[in-house]
C-alpha cells in the first residue's frame, strides 16, 4: 500500500522546493567562492539574496541552474537531485542571468520560441504571446534584439527565462541598470508571478526592492549565508530606532548624569541621539525625557527614525568583515 | 531524449543559415566554380585523361570534398563558438538537454548546411563539366558521412576555441594543406614512390579516393578502407564529444 503517498505532507520536501545542502564551491584559480551553504526555498515564496559585490550569490545561483559544478553538497529541486535527475530539476527551473547576454541578430519572437523548445516544451504560441504583452515586448516580436534598449533586452532575458513555464524563477540582478518606472513595473510582474504559484529568488544591490517584495531574506558574505529571516523578523529583530533631539542650547558634552544611556551627541553640541531596540516593551524614552528635564536641558524639536533594511544590511556585512 | 531540444536547436542554428544565405551557400558555391572554369576548363583541356576520366570531370568529387570539409568544420565550430563568446551559452547550460541533445542539433544542422552545399556543386559542376554517377547511394553516403563526421571535428574545435583565432587556425593551418594534399587534384599513382606511402597518413585521402569511387569507379585505395577510415574519425570524434561534456570540459566553471 502507498502509506506516504497519502500523507503529502510527510514528505520533508513537501515545503522546500529547493533544498540547499553543504554547498561548497572552490574555483580552478584557488578561489573559494562558497563555504559550506544550506538554504531552503519555500514553496512560493519570494526569497532575496542579498550581498556585497563578489560575496557568491551569482555562483549559488549557476550551481542550482546548472551552469556551474559545484565542488561539494548537493541540492535538489521540487525533490529532484540536479546532478542525477537533472531533466526533471532543470525543467523547472527558469534563470535570468546578471548578464545581459542575448542572441542579437535574432528577433524576440525566435529567441523566446527556442527557449521553451530548448526547455522541452511543446510550441505554445498562445502562452508565448501572453508572456510578451505582459512584458510589453509585443510590439517588438519582430525586432532584432540588438535595436534594443537596455531594459528591453532584460525583459527578453526575462520572457525566455519563462518561456517554458517554470516553477522556480530566479532573477540575478533583475533591475540593474533599469529605470524607476521599469523597476515598478517588474515588481508589479514578480508578485503576479508568486500570484500564479511561482517561487521567486532574486539577487539585488537595492535594499529598497528587497524590503518591497521579499518574503524572506538571506545575507551572504564571503561566501558564507550570514542571516536567513522572515524580513519582517530581520527587521523588527535587527532594526533599531532612534531618537533625535535639537537642543535649544548646544551641550559641549553629554552630562556625567546620563552617561549610562545610549546616547550620542552630534559634532556641534547641537542635537542629541537616543538609540534603542524595537524589539522591547520599555523603551525608555519616558525616563529620558524626565531625566533631562531634571537636568534643564531643553530641546526645541524631536523626531524618531527606524532603521532601514540598508542599514540592517551594512552592520550586518561589516560586522563580519 | 528531449526531441523538443533538439529541433529547436536545428531549427535555430538552419535560421541563422538562412539569415546569411549569401555568405554561407552563394560563396562556396561562386569560389567552387571559379575552380571548374579555371582547372577544369581551361587547364583540364590541355591535361591527359586521368585513371581514364577527363581531367575536368577528375577533379569535380575532389573538389566537393574540400568545400564540404571545410564548411563543415566551419559551421559546427561557428554554431558553437558564438554562444560561447556572446554568453548565451548559459541558456544551453542550464537547461535540461544532455550532450546527446546538443550535439545532434548542432551537428544535424551543421551537416544539413554543407550536404545541401556539396549537392548544390554538384548540380553547379554540370554547367561546366560533363561526368556521371556510377554509386549514387554510395556518394550519397560519402557526402552525409563526411559531412557529419567534419561538423562533428568542427564542433569540437568550437568547444576548444576560447578565442577567434583558434577558431581559424585549425581550418585554416591544418585543413587547407590536408585538402590540398589529400589528391583533390592529382591522384596518387602520380606521386613519387615515397610520397605514396606518406600520404596514406592523410585522412582527407581515403574521402576524396572513396568519393571519387562512387563517382567513376576508380579508387587510389579499396573503398572499403575509405569508408572505415571515415567511420573511425567518426568514432574517435563521438568519443571526444563525450568526453568533453562528461568532464565539462571548457564549458563549465
Ligand atoms: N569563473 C570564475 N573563476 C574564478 N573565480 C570566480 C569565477 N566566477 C566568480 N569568481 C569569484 O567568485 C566570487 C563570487 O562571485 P559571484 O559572481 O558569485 O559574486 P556575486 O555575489 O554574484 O557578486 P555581484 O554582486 O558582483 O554580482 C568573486 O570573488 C569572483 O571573483
Ligand atoms: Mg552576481
Amino acid at each position: 500500500m502507498p502509506v506516504i503517498e497519502s500523507r503529502p505532507d510527510a514528505a520533508p520536501s513537501a515545503e522546500a522546493i529547493v533544498s540547499i545542502r553543504g554547498v561548497s564551491k572552490t574555483y580552478k584559480s584557488g578561489f573559494q567562492a562558497l563555504k559550506r551553504v544550506d538554504l531552503d526555498i519555500r514553496r512560493g515564496e519570494i526569497f532575496a539574496l542579498l550581498g556585497p559585490n563578489g560575496a557568491g550569490k551569482t555562483t549559488l545561483i549557476s550551481i542550482v541552474c546548472g551552469i556551474v559544478t559545484g565542488s561539494e553538497g548537493n541540492v535538489l529541486v521540487d525533490g529532484h537531485d540536479i546532478a542525477h535527475d537533472f531533466r526533471s530539476a532543470r525543467s523547472l527551473i527558469g534563470l535570468v542571468p546578471q548578464e545581459l547576454s542575448t542572441d542579437a541578430f535574432e528577433s524576440v519572437w525566435a529567441t523566446v520560441k527556442f527557449s521553451r523548445g530548448l526547455f522541452g516544451r511543446a510550441p505554445d504560441p498562445a502562452y508565448l504571446e501572453r508572456v510578451l504583452r505582459d512584458l510589453s515586448l509585443w510590439e517588438k516580436r519582430d525586432a532584432k534584439i540588438m535595436t534594443l534598449s537596455g531594459g528591453m533586452k532584460r525583459r527578453v532575458l526575462i520572457a525566455k527565462a519563462l518561456a517554458h513555464e517554470p516553477r522556480v524563477l530566479f532573477l540575478d540582478e533583475p533591475t540593474a541598470g533599469v529605470d524607476v518606472e521599469l523597476r515598478h513595473d517588474m515588481w508589479q510582474m514578480v508578485h503576479k508571478l508568486r500570484e500564479a504559484g511561482v517561487t521567486i529568488i532574486l539577487t539585488t544591490h537595492y535594499i529598497e526592492e528587497a524590503e518591497e517584495m521579499a518574503d524572506r531574506i538571506g545575507v551572504i558574505s564571503r561566501g558564507e549565508l550570514i542571516v536567513v529571516e522572515e524580513k519582517t523578523t530581520l527587521m523588527r529583530k535587527l532594526g533599531k530606532k532612534q531618537l533625535s533631539l535639537q537642543l535649544q542650547s548646544p551641550l559641549s558634552a553629554i552630562p556625567a548624569d546620563l552617561a549610562d544611556l545610549p546616547l550620542e551627541l552630534s559634532a556641534d553640541g547641537q542635537q542629541l541621539v537616543y538609540t534603542f531596540d524595537t524589539q522591547t516593551e520599555e523603551t525608555g524614552i519616558a525616563p529620558l525625557l524626565r531625566r533631562l528635564s531634571e537636568l534643564g536641558i531643553d530641546f526645541k524639536d524631536l523626531h524618531s527614525s527606524e532603521s532601514s533594511l540598508e542599514d540592517i544590511f551594512v552592520s550586518l556585512v561589516r560586522s563580519r568583515a | 531524449m528531449n526531441i523538443h531540444a533538439i529541433r529547436a536547436i536545428y531549427r535555430f542554428e538552419m535560421a541563422r543559415t538562412f539569415r546569411t544565405l549569401m555568405q554561407s551557400i552563394a560563396s562556396p558555391v561562386l569560389s567552387t566554380s571559379l575552380y571548374f572554369v579555371v582547372f577544369g576548363a581551361a587547364i583540364g583541356s590541355r591535361m591527359g585523361e586521368v585513371d581514364g576520366v577527363s581531367y575536368g570531370a577528375f577533379i569535380i568529387p575532389g573538389l566537393i570534398m574540400l568545400s564540404l570539409l571545410n564548411e563543415s568544420i566551419s559551421n559546427a565550430a561557428f554554431g558553437i563558438y558564438m554562444p560561447k563568446w556572446a554568453g548565451t551559452i548559459y541558456e544551453l547550460l542550464s537547461a535540461p538537454v544532455s550532450y546527446v541533445e546538443v550535439v545532434i542539433g548542432y551537428v544535424g544542422a551543421a551537416a544539413t548546411k554543407s550536404i545541401v552545399l556539396g549537392l548544390l556543386i554538384l548540380v553547379t559542376a554540370r554547367f561546366f563539366v560533363a561526368y556521371h554517377i556510377e554509386h549514387p547511394f554510395w556518394m550519397i553516403g560519402f557526402l552525409v558521412l563526411t559531412a557529419v563526421t567534419f561538423s562533428l571535428f568542427g564542433f569540437i574545435i568550437g568547444l576548444w576555441a576560447d578565442d577567434f583565432q583558434k577558431l581559424q587556425v585549425v581550418p585554416l593551418m591544418i585543413m587547407t594543406p590536408l585538402t590540398f594534399l589529400g589528391g583533390s587534384f592529382y591522384s596518387i599513382s602520380m606521386l613519387p614512390p615515397i610520397w605514396q606511402k606518406i600520404t596514406l597518413f592523410n585522412p582527407v585521402v581515403y574521402l576524396v579516393s572513396g568519393f571519387r569511387w562512387s563517382f567513376y569507379g576508380k579508387a587510389d585505395v579499396d573503398v572499403v578502407v575509405s569508408a572505415g577510415m571515415t567511420l573511425g574519425f567518426m568514432a574517435l570524434c563521438l568519443i571526444a564529444v563525450w568526453w568533453i561534456f562528461r568532464t565539462g570540459w571548457k564549458l563549465k566553471a
